[in-house]
């Protein structure tokens, strides 16, 4: 590792941007517990995949983190302090999943990027020149500089993605949660997405990250937190991201190919690959080495 | 010649036109910039609604003897936790809330205006009349809209945050809870202050119109809110100089002109209007064949 980005990583390691979670339990309005007695701790530089099944509580917890709903028990804290002292101070960035925003709202995509600036800002909100100039340079980060004077709703759907991942990083956020950012996009703006994210990990970001995408999950996240309305298990990916594991997270849900012998190849070889997916990319396990299949389907 | 320019010129001369003018430009500009984020969320209704169940709060202040606006302001908030209680405890839909609770509140005002009669025209609330407002009225009116305008001004931009990404306005600090709270008790204030002008039935279009025109024209939202404003706050002063030839319903004028400006934005519109994209739609096709 290079001394810049040691030195990144220790800058941030002193306000220590971490998350920790202990015996969390939210319960909604309705009666309903959606986690419950949940506990991860999370360090600074960190990418950790949030993963389950539909309804397994992802979005719960991360509107557990930006204080939408009070935990029932527990806590949740972040840089050492409670959430709404957490968010005054603008550690936390937030990238909503797209169908949590209003596209036809009357506002450009610089506009929306800006915004990542409004906590930097006195009240009035008035932009200074370091402000634009952050505005610029996130742009100019996830490729959109071009796109700039776009209403957002005239984006396709990844463009929109990374106009809010560009809000993030004009916020400069130590704490980015992202909802399902690999939803409906390809796998050239996917890699481009990943790449950003690896640059933020190496300057000290934790990043939070649900998603259904199996098979990337080795390929960029160092951890893993494996949801069923509590932690199944957390950890390092190379120990929590086992055949196992997921098994016991989707149950019968997770559509499970096993290919050996004669199937797969002409030879007596008894080794054999199974294949794990949920919706998207599939997990490729071959004999007992974890391997991803990285191009696609 | 020179004796119609002083024909136009009278309603200059006399000091209850002058008035009108003013406040009616006032009441006009604050309630439009209201209207660029009411549009925007599919609140328009909402409006309506508090202008309606604010009629039994009128209605009571002017029997109480008190200042109407104190009256109004409270049947406001009423009819803002009336609608906000049945919504949590049903599993009704919001217009339909909004419509119990407005008529429900409606229907009491009429039926204390007929119990009193003489204590409250309801005419005045109903349709409104700013060239016969008194002058504790002005008072009351240019002080609401001022300080309106005033706060708008300050947060319009925490505003616009909250409203288009409530998850990210919590992210930046930002109170939404509070903001929200401001936001509806600044239109509870002004629809008050827009009952004199216009009266009840149309304080609605003074809260949707000029929004939802701006919104044709840009899709900046900064410019929006201007365009919002300079449209609500000239539509409202010509309106009160026009129903001065038209002896009274300024409320009318004044509504009249804002749909006929919306009416040329949606056809004139040089983005978002009906002949840009026929045109567009036009040079697709030419450029295929
Ligand atoms: N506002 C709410 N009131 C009551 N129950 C809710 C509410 N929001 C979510 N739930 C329930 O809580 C559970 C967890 O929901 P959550 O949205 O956290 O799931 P998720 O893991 O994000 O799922 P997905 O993969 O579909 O996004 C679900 O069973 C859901 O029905
Ligand atoms: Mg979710």
């Amino acid at each position: 590792m290079n001394a810049p980005v040691e030195a990144a990583r220790a800058a941030s390691t002193a306000y220590g941007a971490s998350i920790a979670i202990r015996n969390l339990s939210v319960t909604y309005s309705n009666g309903f517990t959606a986690v419950r007695d949940a506990s991860f701790a999370l360090d600074p530089g960190t990418i950790c995949a949030l993963v389950g099944v539909n309804g397994s509580g992802k979005s719960t917890i991360f509107k557990a983190i930006m204080g939408f709903v009070k935990p029932s028990a527990g806590e949740v804290r972040l840089c050492g302090f409670p959430v709404d002292e957490a968010l005054k101070k603008n550690i936390v960035a937030y990238v909503p999943q797209s169908e949590d925003v209003d596209w036809n709202f009357p506002v450009l995509v610089e506009t929306v990027v800006m915004m990542g600036r409004y906590g930097h800002m006195n009240f009035l909100r008035m932009p200074s020149r370091a402000d634009r100039y952050k505005v610029d340079e996130a742009l100019e980060r996830v490729g959109m500089s071009a796109y700039r004077d776009r209403q957002i709703g005239e984006l396709s759907g990844g463009q929109k993605k990374r106009v809010f991942l560009a809000r993030s990083l004009a916020q400069e956020g130590r704490i980015i949660l992202l909802d399902e950012p690999f939803t409906g996009i390809d796998v050239k703006t996917e890699a481009a997405i990943i790449g950003l994210l690896r640059e933020l990990r190496a300057a000290g970001h934790l990043m939070l990250v649900s998603t259904h995408n199996l098979g990337s999950v080795p390929d960029f996240c160092d951890r893993v937190v494996l949801l069923n309305r509590t932690v199944l298990a957390a950890g390092p990916t190379a120990e929590v991201f086992t055949q196992d594991n997921l098994e016991r997270a989707f149950g019968g849900v997770l559509r499970n190919f096993k290919l050996g012998g004669r199937a797969l190849h002409d030879d007596d070889d008894a080794r054999h690959v199974t294949v794990l997916t949920d919706d998207e990319r599939p997990l490729v396990f071959y004999g007992d080495r974890t391997r991803q299949g990285s191009d696609g389907h | 010649m020179t004796e119609l320019v002083a024909e136009l010129l009278v309603p200059f001369s006399y000091n209850y036109m002058l008035k009108a003018m003013w406040v009616s430009a006032l009441v006009g500009g604050v309630c439009a910039f209201l209207s660029a984020y009411l549009m925007l969320k599919g609140w328009s209704l909402m409006g309506d609604a508090l202008a309606h169940s604010i009629v039994p709060g009128v209605a009571a202040a002017y029997i109480l003897g008190a200042p109407f606006a104190i009256g109004a302001f409270f049947a406001g908030i009423l009819a803002s936790l009336g609608m906000n209680f049945v919504k949590q405890q049903t599993r009704l839909r919001e217009d339909a809330v909004i419509g119990l609770v407005f008529t429900t509140l409606f229907a009491l005002g009429l039926l204390m205006a007929s119990i009193w009669p003489t204590a409250v025209s309801i005419q005045t609330i109903v349709l409104g009349n700013i060239l016969a407002i008194a002058d504790e009225d002005v008072v009351q009116v240019a002080a609401i809209a001022g300080v309106s305008l005033a706060i708008m001004a300050l947060i319009w931009k925490d505003l616009m945050v909250t409203f288009f990404d409530e998850s990210h306005a919590r992210s930046i600090g930002l109170n939404t809870t509070l903001l929200k709270v401001i936001f509806f008790t600044l239109l509870s204030a002004c629809t008050v202050a827009a009952l004199q002008t216009v009266g009840a039935c149309l304080v609605i279009a003074m809260v949707v119109t000029p929004g939802a025109t701006a919104y044709l024209l840009t899709d900046r939202f900064g410019r929006l809110i201007i365009i919002s404003v300079a449209l609500g706050v000239s539509t409202s002063f010509v309106g009160a100089y026009v129903s001065y030839f038209l002896d009274g319903a300024t409320g009318g004028v004044i509504v009249t002109l804002q749909t006929l400006l919306f009416l040329v934005a949606f056809y004139f519109a040089p983005k978002h209007g009906l002949i840009a994209a026929r045109r567009r739609r036009l040079a697709a096709t030419e450029a295929a064949a």
